[in-house]
């Protein structure tokens, strides 16, 4: 069974993509910049706002993560498609 | 330990089915300036590196196996149903005959994948500065991947892994310079 | 003109086989010039972060294809 994606997956995965990209940037920055508190304050602000965007993004499409990371309805989610290549 | 995240940290497009330029983003895959090579340099490097840069070769070398999944992804799509004949006029035939359309971790020369490409000398300053020059390579790399193709999707996303590599080039720098900084002076902010 | 780029005229000789490319180019992206990068410097918004590359534009380092650079060497 494959479940195509929506125009408005590609949407919210780029919303998605745009948030953890600014974080990933904070992280490096602030790796050499540890006493930056601006930096920092801005870091936690968009890992909130990065929660609640994932949080929208799997309750529509799915766990992002493994582990525990996610949670999964019935039956397990994680297995279907697509995976991040296949899109 | 590491989780996976179900997404690619930036969208990858490709317009058109391409063997050849998969063959040439190879070099981005298994070679000596590619994604496997730097991610592994950085993350064996973390054990004998000082404290204080610990946090950075960790998250760059994370990073790097986000860009080497949107590497795999770039090759996957241009190669995704090429048949035989296609994989043979795109120089790949060789590829084809021992993989078939599998990835490989080898270079575009069909070279495979050596840890003989990183270097852990234990010497932080020696360390920084192979993974500043790996980074101004890969950056180098990408610059004439971009050159050899036409396609534009493609090169929108090459355009973001080589902007990473200044980023990181950036980083690294910063890095040697909280290293040279004495016990007790602060430069950094 | 692009400032991060720098230009050069190598030795063209009468019996190069090859037409002579007689400026060529190399690029100096903006990390060879900000030693320490000091904090607060503008960002891009999201969106515009991701499909630069970087959370600053400062950091930025345009690159288009050859054939687009050396039309613009022609100019020169």
């Amino acid at each position: 069974m494959h479940k195509m994606v929506d125009d408005a997956y590609y949407k919210q995965l780029h919303e998605l993509q745009a948030v953890d990209f600014v974080l990933v940037e904070l992280n490096l920055y602030l790796d050499t910049h540890p006493m930056d508190a601006n930096a920092i304050q801005q870091y936690n602000q968009y890992a909130e706002l990065r929660m609640r965007i994932a949080h929208q993004f799997e309750s529509q499409y799915g766990p992002l993560m493994n582990f525990g990371h996610s949670f999964s309805s019935v039956p397990w989610a994680w297995n279907d498609t697509p995976w991040p290549w296949q899109v | 330990m590491w989780v996976y995240e179900k997404k690619l940290q930036y969208p990858v497009r490709v317009s058109k089915c391409d063997p050849l330029m998969a063959k040439f983003l190879l070099e981005q895959y298994g070679g000596a300036d590619g994604e496997l090579a730097a991610a592994l340099r950085y993350l064996n490097q973390r054990y004998s590196i000082p404290d204080k840069v610990i946090g950075l070769l960790t998250d760059i070398g994370t990073e790097e196996f986000a860009h080497l999944e949107m590497i795999a992804t770039m090759v996957y799509k241009l190669t995704k149903d090429a048949t035989p004949d296609q994989m043979r006029a795109a120089g790949l035939g060789d590829h084809y005959a021992a993989h078939d359309n599998a990835l490989f971790y080898q270079n575009a020369s069909g070279v495979p994948w050596t840890a003989a490409y990183i270097q852990a000398k234990g010497d932080p300053i020696a360390d920084l500065y192979e993974d500043i020059a790996a980074e101004e390579k890969a950056r180098a790399t990408y610059q004439w991947l971009i050159d050899l193709t036409d396609d534009v999707d493609l090169q929108d996303s090459l355009k973001f892994l080589r902007e990473r590599e200044i980023v990181h080039s950036l980083r690294f720098r910063e890095a040697v310079e909280i290293l040279k900084e004495k016990r007790d002076e602060k430069i950094y902010y | 003109m692009n400032d991060q780029v720098r230009y050069y005229e190598p030795y063209v000789s009468p019996l190069d086989p090859c037409p002579p490319r007689r400026v060529k180019s190399y690029i100096t992206p903006p990390q060879l010039f900000i030693p320490f990068q000091p904090p607060n410097l503008p960002q891009f918004h999201p969106y515009e972060a991701l499909m630069h590359g970087t959370l600053w534009p400062a950091l930025y380092s345009p690159y288009g294809p050859q054939k687009v650079r050396q039309e613009e060497e022609g100019d020169d």
